[in-house]
């Protein structure tokens, strides 16, 4: 038995008197992809937010590869993690955001080689190696010179995947990234990262309103409301015969609002 | 009273002298402006809230105090208690903190307008907060702000003849000694203001420049 890559215990965070999550637990295994649906404010954008370590918790435990993320071993206890601790911990997570979020005062290929050669030491002319193959990958090759304001949205949603695998992450949190798209450029994403889920084995945690891509990506899906996860299962199984009439009404409105499943 | 040529040619050396050193205390004056904004700014963003209060309270205290009740402090107060500075330092000191806390609001604005997703791209690609810093939020912000920085750096070069209270020899100190000398006002005070007057329209140009330049950032 394979122990899991990602184990939330009994999580909770609140943004003023609005709580989000409320002792939410759950956990993902090494290659695991997992599509995280629900309405607006369930609080699954929120769980990729504080594995990313964009927000604090306020309680509860978060391990991942058996390491707690937020708390580091001290003479015999927990204590809240440091900076370098976190700075140690985040090496192992990657994120791709709703807004693309690019650095638009550098190239394409710098935005890509500039977290390598600066947090893992690699020196340009591998960093560069590495970015073009990755670039290549996403298709973005020919753009390596580009300045992000050159390029749609779909081709910087593209680089900033490139950006996050360049580290070589070994989980990845993708945040609506399809959401901010023209519908047209939809496609050429979520191409990307079929692909990426068929050549990788990275865990993969998407939130995402795409119910058609869930379908195909996701080995699992977790319905969220509230903070809850209402429902899990198969993809099959949420999509076709979900069982909580929660997620049932979702589904149903998602579909009558023009979104494919 | 005549407008006499001969005399502006016997003062213009004079005047050129004086010219050099406010245009020095001017740019000196911009370049500590500009540190010290650097400073104010970043201290009262400090998650240490002393360091953040005190800053701002400093930087409020100077900016609510006159520029010449400042310059005089730095040139006649500090003395007694041993620190004796030379009168262009002096003032170079005084208008680069006086300055300072007006270009620190500038940075406060150029930073707050870099957007929040890159600072959290930042994070995501596990840069330090010093490389966050420097890689990302600066070059960001630095450009949309060098017009509002140049248009107080042309301030403040108008307002050096405030130095000439603490015996600096800029422009109009040394159009004063002129105009002491030979009991004539009317060409050395106009030349100062025809100066003053060509070197803001030049610094007017090369501020609609900038502004061309690095007004805006495309994203």
């Amino acid at each position: 038995m394979t122990a899991p890559i990602i184990k939330i215990d009994a999580i909770s965070k609140s943004f003023g008197t609005f709580t989000v999550l409320d002792g939410l637990s759950m956990q993902v295994m090494p290659g695991e992809k997992l599509a995280l649906i629900g309405p607006s404010g369930s609080g699954k954008t929120t769980i990729l937010r504080i594995l990313m370590t964009l927000e604090r918790i306020d309680g509860g435990h978060i391990e991942i590869e058996g390491e707690q993320l937020y708390h580091m071993p001290k003479n015999g206890g927990l204590a809240p993690a440091d900076e370098r601790h976190l700075t140690r911990m985040r090496q192992k997570i990657g994120m791709v955001f709703q807004l693309f979020n690019l650095f638009p005062h550098m190239c394409v290929l710098d935005n890509v080689t500039l977290a390598p050669m600066l947090t893992k030491g690699t020196p340009r002319a591998g960093a560069e190696k590495r970015a073009m193959e990755l670039l290549d990958m996403v298709g973005m090759s020919a753009k390596a010179k580009a300045m992000p304001a050159q390029l749609s949205g779909g081709q910087k949603q593209r680089v900033a995947i490139a950006r996050a695998l360049a580290l070589s992450p070994k989980i990845m949190l993708f945040d609506e990234v399809t959401s901010a798209l023209d519908p047209e450029l939809v496609e050429e994403v979520l191409n990307v990262m079929r692909k990426l889920a068929a050549e990788t084995d990275m865990t993969m945690l998407l939130v995402t309103h795409e119910m058609g891509f869930a379908h195909d990506f996701a080995d699992r899906v977790l319905f969220f409301d509230r903070g809850k996860i209402v429902e899990e299962g198969r993809p099959d199984e949420i999509f076709k015969f979900p069982k909580q009439e929660r997620t049932q009404t979702f589904l149903r409105k998602i579909i009558a609002a023009g979104h494919r499943v | 009273m005549e407008w006499d040529w001969n005399f502006v040619w016997q003062i213009m050396p004079t005047l050129l002298q004086g010219v050099k050193i406010t245009i020095l205390a001017t740019l000196l004056g911009s370049v500590l402006a500009a540190i010290v904004g650097l400073g104010i700014a970043l201290l009262r963003r400090s998650p240490n809230r002393i360091v953040s209060r005190t800053t701002g309270f400093v930087a409020e205290f100077i900016r609510g105090t006159p520029l010449l009740v400042q310059l005089y402090f730095i040139f006649y107060v500090l003395p007694d208690i041993g620190i004796l500075l030379p009168p262009l330092l002096a003032g170079v000191i005084g208008l680069g903190l006086h300055y300072g806390t007006y270009t620190a609001e500038v940075y406060r604005a150029g930073i707050d307008n870099v957007p929040r997703g890159q600072w959290e791209a930042a994070k995501a690609c596990n840069l330090s907060a010093s490389q966050t810093w420097t890689r990302i939020i600066m070059p960001q912000a630095i450009p949309p702000m060098i017009p509002a920085l140049a248009n107080y750096f042309i301030a403040m070069f108008k307002e050096t003849p405030l130095l000439s209270a603490i015996t600096v020899l800029e422009l109009m100190n040394q159009a004063k000694s002129v105009a002491n000398t030979y009991y004539r006002y009317i060409e050395p005070i106009t030349l100062v203001g025809a100066f003053f007057l060509a070197i803001s329209l030049v610094s007017v140009v090369l501020l609609r420049f900038l502004e061309h330049r690095y007004g805006r950032i495309e994203r």
